[in-house]
């Protein structure tokens, strides 16, 4: 009897480290296999030719800073969107809203998550971008704005769902505790319940920027494409290309092991990089603020 | 030529039960590509095979034959309420490598130009630069204006032309849809004219400037069910189906 036990106690602990060990095991294998592939490049290419403004592979032009520049305004306008109405909603639903109400948004805004962006990319091209056209007056509503406010969109979902729920593990004591210190409902959330879920609510933004940055489909429909130069605050009024819309418009077609198959791989390596900047950001953020809190509780 | 490849596959197959064809899109390029890593038996194209990808082919042990299967023109396209219908080869090259930028320089209204385009992985795309763009020299490197909308499928530049006063865009004649129909450009070759617009009649009498040929490549010299599917592509029941899908049938 306990000769079983322990036999099955083996094999689960075996099952569940192998499952722990095997997400690493992924990371690693899909980083090294990125830098085989996408590495050549730079023998390929000269850095100097990376790093110049005029992509169109066809012609050997490999200028990859468009992409770049096209990816970050997206990105950094997507979350210009997606931060305040996701943790404002986030507030709203756990601090807020009657019970009932929090029961009915909740599921409501996680459908909104479960959409497919090639939908949200179709509203994008007939809804959104004709409207950004003649409201705002441009030449073409194809432009790196209608990409951020869609990305905005996909993000809040995310971003508030995972953010609810940490406010949501906030003890009520602490509520409790802040109320009755004399602090107002505004006070309280703002001084006390966010400071206490900021590593959970930290979590959430990291998703949803994650799901911003890796966002393809509904980009590629609605930003235009066109790889020009975005460094003018003015050029969220313009069409942009992004690295995942490169990627994914590009990679069908090139021949195995061409000089552009490489850079579009290298490509896919700083994309990789720059999530990884990200989350190792967020979480030493994370972990900072856990070892203050900590010190101040002992 | 994908809707072309997959009327000519749905029509063989409902009148040879035994064969079953499937059709694949993507553009030219990555049907080329297909056929040189050997995952297909015919890559169809709307431009001729590279020498580059023939090389790549032959490295990897497979001769390409080329069939020439249907011919086609390219439209170029502007908003219904725009009041320009002609424009040169010079001025459409002007345009789409930035150098003409308002409607103005080429007869029309005060507005910017938006200029749409194609991805680069389009057969399309790359005949447009030679053929419009470049002027059909090799020696030019004119480039597209980095500012062009390089649109993933045929259907987003016909919708985004719909409703855009500032668009011009181009496409394969069997690809406009009927509203856009009568806002296609007359192209000239020089200034002085003749303004051509785009018909079955006027590409097969060769005087409508930006015409071209659709091929099928095969992996060798095609046999058995490959070698009967290609026979009956230049059968005139297949040709009439080029028609209907506002292609041009080659002459017999």
């Amino acid at each position: 009897m306990k000769r079983t036990l322990n036999w099955r106690e083996t094999i689960i602990t075996a099952i569940i480290k192998t499952c722990g060990y095997s997400a690493v095991v992924f990371v690693l294998l899909i980083f090294f296999f990125l830098l085989r592939e996408g590495v050549p490049a730079l023998a390929e290419v000269k850095l100097g030719d990376l790093l110049t403004k005029r992509w169109y592979p066809i012609e050997s032009h490999f200028g990859i800073l468009p992409l770049l520049t096209g990816s970050l305004i997206v990105t950094v306008g997507a979350m210009l969107i997606a931060i305040p109405f996701g943790i404002g909603t986030a507030v709203f639903l756990s601090e807020i809203a009657p019970r009932w109400l929090r029961e009915v948004l909740k599921p409501l805004v996680e459908l909104l998550g479960g959409l497919p962006s090639v939908v949200l990319g179709f509203l994008g091209i007939l809804v959104l971008s004709p409207f950004l056209r003649v409201f705002l007056d441009l030449p073409t509503g194809l432009t790196a704005l209608a990409g951020a406010l869609l990305l905005g969109g996909i993000a809040v979902p995310t971003t508030v769902s995972i953010a609810e729920d940490a406010l949501d593990a906030v003890p009520l004591s602490y509520r409790e505790g802040a109320l009755a210190l004399g602090a107002t409902k505004w006070q309280t959330i703002w001084r006390v319940t966010l400071p206490a879920a900021r590593s959970g609510v930290l979590t959430a933004l990291m998703l949803g920027i994650g799901r911003t940055i890796g966002e393809t489909m509904a980009v590629m429909m609605v930003t235009g494409n066109a790889p020009v130069l975005a460094v003018k605050l003015t050029s969220i009024f313009s069409p942009v290309r992004t690295m995942t819309a490169t990627i994914a418009a590009e990679m069908g077609e090139v021949a195995n092991n061409s000089t552009h198959y490489h850079v579009l791989f290298f490509i896919g390596l700083v994309l990789f990089l720059i999530s990884l900047a990200v989350n190792i950001t967020a979480s030493s953020l994370v972990f900072k603020s856990k070892k203050r809190a900590e010190r101040v509780l002992s | 030529m994908v809707n072309l490849a997959l009327a000519w596959a749905e029509r063989y197959q409902s009148g040879h039960p035994d064969i079953s064809i499937s059709v694949t899109g993507g553009g030219s390029g990555t049907g080329i590509a297909s056929l040189v890593n050997g995952t297909v038996d015919v890559a169809n194209a709307s431009r001729a095979m590279t020498a580059d990808e023939k090389k790549q082919a032959e490295a990897n042990g497979i001769t390409p034959v080329e069939f020439t299967v249907a011919r086609d023109a390219i439209a170029v396209i502007v908003n219904p309420q725009n009041p320009v219908r002609r424009l040169t080869l010079q001025q459409i090259s002007d345009i789409y490598s930035g150098k003409i930028n308002n409607w103005s320089e080429v007869g029309g209204d005060r507005r910017p130009i938006v200029r749409l385009s194609r991805e680069t992985n389009s057969g399309t795309h790359v005949y447009f630069l030679q053929m419009v763009i470049r002027l059909g020299d090799s020696k030019n490197t004119t480039l597209f204006s980095t500012d062009t909308l390089l649109l993933p499928s045929s259907e987003g530049i016909i919708n985004e032309l719909r409703q855009n006063l500032n668009a011009i865009g181009y496409d394969g004649l069997g690809y406009v849809p009927p509203d856009l129909m009568d806002s296609l450009i007359a192209v000239g070759r020089e200034a002085g004219g003749p303004y051509v617009i785009p018909s079955i009649a006027t590409v097969n009498d060769n005087s409508y400037p930006v015409a071209r040929d659709l091929y099928m490549y095969t992996a060798g010299e095609p046999v058995g069910a490959v070698k009967d599917y290609l026979a009956w592509i230049l059968s005139a029941e297949a040709q009439t189906i080029v028609a209907d899908l506002g292609f041009v049938p080659i002459k017999p």
